[in-house]
């Protein structure tokens, strides 16, 4: 995402970061979560679940900012996000 | 090979948040691919915990088709009731205890379709409930017939050179029938949707949301929209967000621009409202207020 300029408070706002976590089995390939996560994390992957699907794999790992768009989106509860604790943030950063 | 099925079928060892309130028994779903039912389920959930209503307090009815199964995939106490029959028995389930919030979650062909006359008395009398409405504009689940709400020039199983007949419009229906909570949203706005849910869910009255879903298996495959993806795309490019906009201009086309948003929101005294002050005003002391079962 790019801004037009620096916000006035980025120094301020911690940035949360999340853990996405995928039933693949339980997926039914719809993409709608490929399609509208806001940082293109996902993708989907090229091999098949148990159903004869192709359920999305984590490509961007990093920068994934715990929205919980692909949560809320996914009409299969296959997929949840969690939020990485800070510590692991402090080691990543 | 059964083995290996087996191993392949094992549950999973993580948790997904929304188990809490799904049975998950019956998980996986009968739903289609790309199907918005579960998005809806999805944003019901979302709502009911940020409503902060207490869970054994909240019954939800549905009725006949893909939508009714919603009632057995929610842990919560539900009843699956007969072809048209959900807001009959939710009615009669706020009646019988007054306290508890009742939801029905049921189709278009379900709720317009056969049940249109219990939908506008129920909205009339403003009986206590939330109306969560699936509209996919079509009956899937029986074969694609033409419905209630089939746009003009659709294609469907009972309408193959394409339908003739004029749709409902929904909220209109419902605000001129009396409802005091009137919103459309589509499966794409799922963070609105859950925030629409939420208020509708403190509201007393008679609310009503319209939840627009693609189903891609009959209706986009008879009228070759593509799949539920490109559905989605379809929503995002072409629905329009205006509050308070008047119900009358809300008709869907089809392809048409689709106007979503909250359209009223009023107070009027409900049907138990109406019950206890009349009967206080005709018998005086000795009336008892009908508040539920405890009394």
């Amino acid at each position: 995402m790019k801004f037009w300029r620096k916000p006035l408070d980025s120094d301020e706002i911690e940035v949360t970061i999340g853990e996405i976590h995928i039933i693949k089995d339980r997926c039914k390939g719809c993409a709608f979560c490929v399609e509208y996560c806001p940082k293109d994390v996902l993708e989907l992957s090229d091999e098949f679940n148990v159903k004869g699907y192709h359920p999305p794999y984590v490509k961007n790992p990093d920068q994934c900012l715990f929205c919980k768009l692909c949560e809320t989106i996914c009409p299969e509860f296959a997929i949840w996000v969690t939020e990485k604790p800070k510590e692991e943030k402090k080691v990543e950063s | 090979m059964n083995e290996t099925l087996t191993k392949e079928l094992k549950l999973p060892e993580e948790k997904h948040p929304m188990e809490n309130i799904l049975r998950m028994d019956r998980i996986p779903h009968i739903w289609c691919s790309t199907c918005g039912i579960g998005i809806a389920v999805t944003s019901f959930a979302i709502a009911l915990e940020k409503a902060k209503i207490p869970l054994d307090q909240v019954c939800v009815v549905s009725g006949i088709g893909c939508s009714g199964r919603v009632a057995g995939y929610v842990k919560l106490d539900s009843f699956h009731s007969t072809h048209g029959r959900a807001i009959p028995f939710a009615t009669g389930l706020k009646l019988g205890n007054p306290k508890l919030k009742t939801i029905v979650f049921s189709g278009d062909g379900d709720l317009f379709g056969i049940g249109g006359n219990h939908f506008i008395h129920s909205a009339r009398r403003n009986m206590d409930m939330l109306v969560l409405c699936i509209n996919n504009f079509i009956y899937a689940m029986t074969g694609g017939q033409c419905a209630a709400t089939t746009p003009l020039t659709a294609n469907t199983s009972t309408s193959p050179y394409g339908n003739y007949e004029y749709p409902f419009n929904l909220p209109h229906l419902a605000d001129s029938c009396g409802a005091v909570y009137v919103a459309r949203w589509t499966a794409l706005h799922v963070r609105r949707l859950a925030n629409s849910i939420t208020e509708a869910l403190n509201k007393r009255g008679f609310s009503f949301i319209e939840i627009i879903c693609p189903c891609s298996t009959i209706y986009a495959r008879r009228n070759r929209l593509g799949s539920g993806l490109d559905i989605m795309k379809f929503y995002h490019d072409n629905s329009v967000i205006k509050h308070g906009a008047n119900t009358k201009d809300l008709d869907i086309g089809y392809q048409s621009k689709i106007i979503v948003g909250k359209f009223v929101d009023r107070e009027r005294p409900t049907f138990l409202d109406c019950l206890n002050d009349w009967n206080r005003k005709k018998f005086g002391d000795k009336f008892r207020e009908y508040g539920g079962p405890d009394d």
